[in-house]
């Protein structure tokens, strides 16, 4: 007996401490003295907090965010699945897993409350449905939050998914917002919820009236849900916000069509159609026939017609709609595309609204439009320039050319693999690749193209057997796959204007470039004595060869200089396209396009012929977006065309220097 | 007439009795008829080399004889291929769609339905386009294989000659138009079912009796016939006065106009008369193949084209054919994998790999050092030796290639 005690008096002793620490946590829900504020609520709804329910949480969300002081950060907790429950007294508690124990604070004022044994207490996990009513209800403390950060953070939030709930507290919100660009992305955001969910018509008609013709994909994206419409057929006059009447029978809406909906809305049987009808003589072969016509003679719509007939008035078929029928049916009913919005005015003044906006869109989407024209133009310019030399100089159409523009992508891919840095390794590139395309293209010369002088369709073809073999080498060497060349990062992003014309820097740099080269070879061309010669050289290659010009060695310099151009070109076409050994071949043709549109001879024939390519071709591709392969089979179309009213391009050699 | 024609084209005969030898003795070595020493693909492959064949000596025509280097024949060719599919392809899914069709005989209507299905279904689109109006005819499509490349050619030929269109501008006009035509049928709403193409070529409706085997010998029989009759009217062309002529448009175009002739129309005759024999050859080619896609009629087909060619030897017409069967069939075996690999010792060379630069830069050798290609080791063993003409110029016009300076 003593000894049972005196156990007992152990266990009482060494669990003394634990009680005591146990003792004070009780306090936020069984304390004496009458709790007030959030947590008297959360004492109250302590069970619907522990297991809560998306359908029932709704209320006691809602009176946890008005309980005051520490509500959001309850809220918090609560989402972030930190809340636990106590089982033997149903207390909530911050918990935090230490070791084998909890530990505990309290929910409103987060002070340390002691701990507790692991199996005392249960986690609070609220389901994904709860979380986000958490969330929403969040978003109002959010909105007022001191960090910067959050309060961003919740207005990305409530643009995604706002309701009419957020209305008051977003208005609340915004007196007292410090931050400018804050406040005005929050006017923004009321002004747009105000026209889904505002109270009264008055107001969204005035909030759709606030942003006038607004550019922004989110005034367009309020506006359109408003808008949508439904058709209905309806026995009588058409009830509901009626967008139009229809009348059958009009283009856009056919008496098929009708008939349709009236077998959509249940209005009318539905119509026999073909299978329907084959399906049900062959449930009725006998010996060889339907309803006594032989089935050899079922061949054609008149016969089965007349079959099933004859089906139908034995009985053995369902009635079918007669055509009559159809048309009186159809007659019988009115139709009506109707506003999924209710309210009139508002939808009046949505697509009051979304008319003026749109005339501004087309506006803005024709800069955009013009934009890329001159992005492509630049491209085509680039990879264009040194084939236009060339030819102009030594009437030569170099296939390989392509190949050349490929060379100076891959090299700009080498120097990266050597120089880490992308910056610095495009600054090496775009030397090197006029380096080593200069190179190749010198050599070429010498050894190839020298030797078919005044054969130029044979140069054609010997320049296409080095393309065909270049473009297999480099396909052993750096293999089918895609190589990276990434530009640096001062060229990510774009440049954006509104959410409808924006460029990307890397489309501007290579506009710069092109600008650039135009600059210096015009300075090359008119100012310096290589140009002199060159220019000597086209006119009249004989009696410059008289005056004591080189030609020999005209013709090696500009052919590595309009090879070395086509390798600055390939960095940069590499900066956005994939690298691979086609890269070339997929802008040789608009090149060959650019020069014979563009005339030879001429640097302003190359551009006018660059920006009519460019321009042609998006252009085209704005008519029809969805269809690019027929773009290009249009602008070729044209430019067949267009070689029939100027054979010798846009800017021809005159007279002599023609050469014919 | 036939005396002389014969007399003054010696090659002729040789040329046509080589080749009624070379088809016997294929007939007697297949599977179908013979000794069974040559595979059905490899019989495929000598007939589709045959129409190969036949489309040189069109190229040869136009560019060794004309002066035109046209980088466009092969939108020809597989335009005849097309048109001759579509007859295939239709006619096939017919019969497919009447077997299986059970209970009541099909309307018209549901039958075209269904056979528009059938072709259709990969390119999403249950219609028939309007341009299958003749598919189920088979006399009507084939008249549509001469007459759609002979009207574009017809058309193209018109509007760039008559504007005087020449040289290289020429040359880079006719590949943007079978740049332009490959882009269009590219598309799935084109109605010739887009990158898919037409398949199943190799199946001819009605003679599924007779077996791959025996209709591989029947089209390198009818291959074979129309290379023999395309060289008897190419050899015709350029044999008489007409021959004369469009040789001397090739050399001098200037001077031929000055002289009163309608030069304009010359190369339009030519130019069209080459597209329709271009259509003939593919019109056999791709029932061979067994697939036809917008692929085989991009640029680079027509280059090639103007490859076999220059490396056979412009000018000539056996040297045409020489080139396209030469160079095609030693394409076929280093492509196919078949060809031992070169051991460098520091570097294994794979015929794979590498034989598309052999053949790019043996053709800039040919270019540069043999313009009359493999025909020029004819000459030789003739003991005619041509002049060493490194860099001196050819002709008195651009691209002007003298075929008597050898025997100077």
């Amino acid at each position: 007996m003593r000894r049972l005690l005196l156990a007992l008096a152990a266990s009482f002793a060494l669990a003394m401490p634990v009680h005591a620490q146990e003792a004070p946590p009780q306090s936020p829900v069984t304390a004496e003295a009458p709790l007030t504020g959030l947590a008297a609520v959360i004492a109250e709804n302590a069970k619907s907090i522990a297991k809560p329910s998306r359908k029932t949480i709704g209320p006691i969300i809602a009176a946890i965010g008005a309980a005051g002081p520490g509500a959001p950060e309850f809220l918090e907790a609560w989402a972030d699945k930190r809340l636990g429950e106590r089982k033997s007294d149903n207390g909530i508690f911050l918990v935090e897993s230490k070791g084998s124990v909890y530990l505990l604070s309290d929910p409103v004022t987060g002070a340390l409350m002691g701990e507790a044994p692991r199996k005392e207490i249960s986690e609070i996990k609220p389901n994904a449905g709860v979380r986000g009513l958490i969330a929403a209800a969040l978003i109002e403390f959010q909105l007022s939050d001191a960090n910067i950060a959050k309060r961003r953070a919740a207005l990305v939030a409530l643009s995604r998914d706002g309701g009419a709930e957020h209305l008051a507290p977003l208005a609340a919100s915004i007196p007292t917002e410090p931050d400018a660009e804050i406040k005005a992305e929050k006017e923004r955001l009321l002004g747009l919820l105000t026209i889904r969910y505002g109270e009264s018509s008055a107001d969204r008609v005035a909030a759709i009236e606030s942003f006038g013709a607004d550019l922004g994909l989110d005034f367009r994206a309020s506006l359109n849900p408003l808008l949508a419409t439904t058709r209905r057929a309806f026995e009588g006059a058409p009830e509901g916000n009626v967008a139009q009447e229809l009348r059958p029978g009009k283009p856009g809406f056919t008496a098929e069509e009708a008939y349709d909906l009236l077998v959509a809305e249940n209005r009318a049987p539905a119509r026999l159609t073909r299978a329907d009808l084959r399906a049900a003589l062959e449930a009725h072969i006998e010996n060889g026939a339907v309803a006594g016509i032989p089935l050899a003679e079922l061949d054609t719509p008149a016969r089965r017609d007349e079959a099933y007939d004859a089906l139908e008035a034995a009985g053995l078929v369902p009635a079918a709609a007669t055509d009559a029928e159809v048309a009186e049916t159809v007659a019988a009913h009115r139709y009506a595309e109707i506003y999924a919005e209710p309210d009139a005015a508002v939808t009046t003044a949505a697509a009051a609204a979304l008319k003026s906006v749109s005339f501004k869109v087309e506006a803005m989407q024709g800069a955009d439009l013009a934009l890329d024209a001159l992005s492509l133009a630049s491209i085509y310019f680039l990879a264009a320039i040194g084939l236009a030399v060339t030819f102009g100089v030594m009437r030569v159409i170099n296939m390989a050319h392509g190949e050349f523009i490929t060379m100076g992508a891959y090299t700009g891919y080498v120097v990266q693999l050597y120089i880490s840095d992308y910056t610095l390794s495009i600054l090496v590139a775009l030397p090197l690749a006029f380096a080593v395309t200069f190179a190749a293209g010198v050599a070429m010369e010498r050894l190839v193209i020298r030797h078919l002088v005044r054969r130029p369709l044979e140069t054609l073809l010997a320049t296409f057997g080095i393309s065909i073999a270049l473009q297999q080498l480099f396909k052993n060497i750096f293999g089918t796959q895609a190589r990276p060349l990434t530009a640096p990062e001062w060229l990510d992003g774009a440049w954006v204007l509104n959410d409808i014309v924006g460029i990307s820097y890397i489309r501007i740099a290579i506009f710069v470039l092109a600008l650039i080269f135009l600059g210096l070879f015009l300075f090359v061309m008119s100012r310096t004595r290589l140009g002199l010669e060159v220019r000597a050289v086209t006119q009249n290659p004989s009696m410059a060869a008289s005056m004591g010009i080189n030609p020999d060695k005209i013709n090696m310099l500009t052919f590595g200089l309009g090879s070395g151009i086509a390798g600055i070109a390939g960095v940069a076409i590499g900066l956005f396209a994939k690298v691979t050994s086609e890269l070339g071949a997929d802008y040789i043709v608009q090149s060959f396009m650019t020069v014979v549109v563009g005339g030879v001879g001429n640097i302003w024939g190359t551009l006018a012929g660059a920006s009519l390519v460019g321009g042609l071709q998006k252009g085209i591709e704005a008519l029809n977006p969805s269809n690019t392969l027929a773009a290009q089979t249009y602008m070729i179309l044209f430019i067949i065309i267009f070689i029939q009213f100027r054979p010798r391009g846009i800017i021809a050699l005159k007279g002599r220097a023609a050469g014919d | 007439m036939t005396q002389g024609f014969l007399s003054k084209n010696p090659s002729v005969l040789i040329f046509l009795s080589a080749l009624a030898i070379f088809t016997l003795v294929i007939t007697f070595l297949s599977n179908a008829y013979g000794a069974e020493l040559i595979s059905t693909s490899m019989v495929k492959t000598l007939g589709k080399t045959l129409c190969l064949c036949l489309i040189a000596i069109a190229m040869d025509l136009v560019w060794g004889y004309m002066g035109i280097l046209s980088l466009g024949h092969f939108a020809f060719f597989g335009l005849g291929g097309y048109m001759v599919g579509m007859w295939l392809m239709y006619a096939r899914t017919r019969d497919i769609v009447m077997q299986s069709s059970a209970g009541l005989p099909l309307t018209p209507q549901e039958l075209s339905d269904a056979i528009a299905s059938q072709i259709f279904g990969v390119v999403g689109t249950s219609e028939l386009p309007a341009i299958w109006a003749f598919a189920g005819s088979l006399p009507f499509q084939l008249a549509l294989v001469l007459l759609v490349p002979g009207l574009l050619a017809l058309v193209f030929g018109w509007l760039a000659f008559r504007s005087r269109v020449t040289g290289v501008y020429l040359s880079i006009l006719t590949q943007a138009m079978t740049l332009a035509l490959a882009l269009y049928l590219f598309q799935n709403d084109s109605g010739l079912r887009g990158n898919n193409g037409l398949s199943g070529l190799q199946n001819i409706p009605g003679l599924a009796w007779a077996g791959q085997d025996r209709l591989s010998v029947w089209f390198l029989w009818a291959s074979a016939l129309a290379l023999g009759l395309g060289y008897l009217a190419a050899a015709f062309t350029v044999s008489g006065k007409f021959g004369s002529v469009m040789r001397a448009i090739r050399d001098d175009e200037a001077r031929v106009r000055f002289l009163g002739y309608p030069v304009e129309g010359y190369k339009l005759f030519v130019f069209t008369l080459t597209a329709l024999i271009a259509a003939i050859a593919g019109a056999l080619y791709y029932p061979q193949a067994g697939i036809i896609n917008p692929a085989e009629i991009a640029p680079i087909a027509s280059i090639y084209l103007a490859v076999w060619v220059a490396i056979g030897g412009r000018g000539r017409l056996w040297g045409a054919v020489l080139g396209a069967a030469f160079v095609s069939l030693v394409s076929t075996w280093f492509t196919g994998g078949r060809a031992p690999d070169l051991n460098l010792g520091f570097y294994t060379v794979k015929w794979v790999d590498w034989w598309q630069v052999l053949l790019g830069l043996s053709f800039v050798m040919v270019t540069l050092f043999a313009p009359k290609g493999l025909s020029g080791l004819v000459d030789m063993f003739d003991g005619l030796r041509p002049p060493q003409r490194r860099g001196a110029p050819l002709g008195p016009d651009d691209g002007a290639l003298q075929e008597r300076e050898a025997q100077e």
